[in-house]
């Protein structure tokens, strides 16, 4: 076992493809951690950036700025009584949730973080995350067809018809990024999606400004279909709750709707890393080709730490900014250690940049490597969280007619109009 | 099985695993009492007057069908796509063959009105 762990250290290509399961199986527990914890702090980060928005405050009790209120929520889940309808068909009740998060999960195993900081890198990947992340509906209707109830049943219909419809259109956008990756010497082009990031790599520029604007458009049509898949706002009319409650989860309660939530999230990270992984380089820094040289590598290695540092400087400000009272000594204690913990992780972070600047094969040089690719990654999906966060509070929500409408009459014709036009053009230039 | 299709599994057992043991534990501390009201569908309030899997609109299957025919469309597209260069104007205007008929049968839905939500 010990062999096996060791073995894999200082290989360059992710676990599944060194055919190290226990690599593989760490690097799994490793995602299911991290999405989990990210699913947390989005949540807080969501209630206090609509609070934002609508000039409120937010959450402001459990903990300094109420930043221990997503655990506070997990804790009231996990006591809250469980309910299963008298008439629901329970078997299928217990099952629905499982098979939306195993829908949302599983597509991280081929999402690159990293050219080998990925659980596995499949010659299919593209194809398998489509595949997979669009198993979620079945947990959808599932759930709306065992709650045996009006309100579940009309929207998982309404969740599935929607999601099938902007299917299409997402997925003739993947294709004609995918048109973009065969243009190359050998002319053959990779549904991997380490393959698709290392093509733009190779073609230096990434796929959204390729061919301006028909990169872009197709990543528009891409970024609209997204969150139409993850069913959330303005789109977000499976759970409608001025017509439908909640929508397909209407009769779930506890820690078994917040599963529901988990999987949404997580569905919602998960799109956004594919459309990150097609469009905006992946794992690469910001000007690969332009601004090379080790002067560079070590300018733009410096962010991880800094952007921690930043973030421990708010909450400095933060902490000296509380009201001296003795009611808040508590929270200002917690908040100046939390504080005081992201200045420790941003020095850290430094010091491996410094420490491994000058000898890439070193281990502190692998480290920072490491760490520079998971950034970036990390950083490109969390604007599109934050995006996800922005439409929510900006957009009203569509009627269901204006919904099927733009689905099928405009992003069908535009995503289909964009590809043929990219193959023209691919064609004309090579 | 190629080796880098076992993390998939993994990554199913992992999630089957840890996610129902959440709900057994959840289940052993958490209150259970449930009574005939609460287990009642969620209708305001009002008893539920028939079964909720009777009839729906059948635009829902048109919808359906429709997703199958352009979904379809869309995998025969990835090989191409992947092949795009090496196929060459060929490959381009053998693609464009099959995408006009399939344009044509979108033309005649639309026409038809299967689009329309009314």
């Amino acid at each position: 076992m010990l062999n096996a762990f060791m073995s894999y250290l200082g290989s360059t290509v992710p676990p599944g493809n060194a055919d190290n399961q226990l690599w593989a199986l760490i690097y799994v527990l490793i995602i299911f951690a991290g999405v989990s914890l990210a699913v947390v702090a989005m949540n807080w980060i969501e209630r206090k950036a609509l609070a934002h928005f609508q000039i409120r405050l937010g959450p402001m009790r459990v903990g300094p700025h109420g930043l221990l209120q997503p655990i506070a929520d997990a804790l009231k889940l996990m006591l809250k009584e469980d309910i299963i309808p008298a008439q629901a068909d329970a078997v299928v009740f217990w099952v629905a949730p499982l098979i939306g998060l195993l829908a949302a999960f599983t597509v991280y195993t081929v999402i690159p973080f990293g050219p080998s900081q990925a659980v596995s890198d499949m010659n299919i990947g593209i194809l398998f995350m489509l595949g997979v992340s669009s198993l979620g509906v079945l947990g959808i209707i599932t759930a709306g067809w065992a709650s045996n109830s009006h309100y579940p049943l009309i929207g998982a219909l309404r969740s599935s018809a929607q999601m099938v419809s902007y299917e299409v259109a997402m997925g003739l956008a993947i294709v004609s990024a995918l048109l973009m990756t065969s243009l190359n010497r050998t002319g053959t082009g990779t549904l991997s999606m380490i393959g698709i990031v290392e093509a733009q790599q190779q073609q230096g520029v990434w796929f959204i400004f390729k061919f301006f604007p028909l990169g872009l458009i197709a990543f528009v049509i891409f970024a609209i279909a997204m969150i139409a898949e993850t069913n959330r706002a303005p789109f977000d009319l499976p759970e409608a709750e001025s017509e439908l409650t909640a929508g397909f989860h209407t009769e779930y309660s506890g820690l078994r709707w917040s599963l529901f939530m988990l999987g949404e999230y997580a569905a919602m990270i998960a799109v956004s890393s594919i459309a990150v992984t097609l469009w905006l380089g992946g794992w690469m820094r910001p000007f690969p080709n332009l601004l090379t040289g080790s002067a560079w590598d070590f300018i733009f290695s410096l962010f991880p730490g800094l952007t921690f540092a930043g973030l421990a400087a708010i909450a400095f400000i933060g902490t000296a900014r509380m009201p001296a009272q003795a009611y808040f000594r508590i929270q200002r204690i917690g908040l100046a250690v939390f504080a005081a913990l992201l200045g420790l992780i941003a020095l850290l972070l430094l010091a491996i940049a410094v420490a491994g600047r000058t000898n890439d094969a070193s281990i502190a040089g692998r480290f920072r490597e490491g760490i520079d690719y998971v950034y970036w990654f990390v950083l490109k999906v969390a604007v599109f969280m934050y995006l996800f966060i922005w439409y929510r509070a900006t957009w009203p929500r569509y009627r269901f007619d204006q919904l099927m409408r733009v689905g099928w009459k405009v992003m069908l014709p535009i995503s289909l109009g964009v590809l043929i036009l990219t193959a023209i053009v691919g064609v004309l230039i090579s | 099985m190629p080796s880098n299709y076992v993390p998939a599994f993994l990554f199913i057992a992992v999630v089957g695993i840890l996610i129902p043991l959440t709900l057994v534990v959840a289940r052993v501390i958490r209150t259970q009492s449930p009574n005939r009201t609460k287990l009642m569908p969620y209708e305001c309030g009002i008893d539920p007057y028939d079964n909720a899997r009777g009839r729906y609109t059948v635009r829902y299957y048109i919808i359906a069908i429709l997703f199958v025919v352009f979904d379809v469309e869309t995998i025969f597209l990835f090989p191409w796509a992947v092949k795009f260069k090496a196929l060459g104007v060929f490959g381009l205007i053998e693609m464009l063959v099959f995408l006009a008929i399939l344009i044509v049968g979108y033309v005649w839905v639309w026409k038809k009105g299967a689009l329309e939500w009314v």
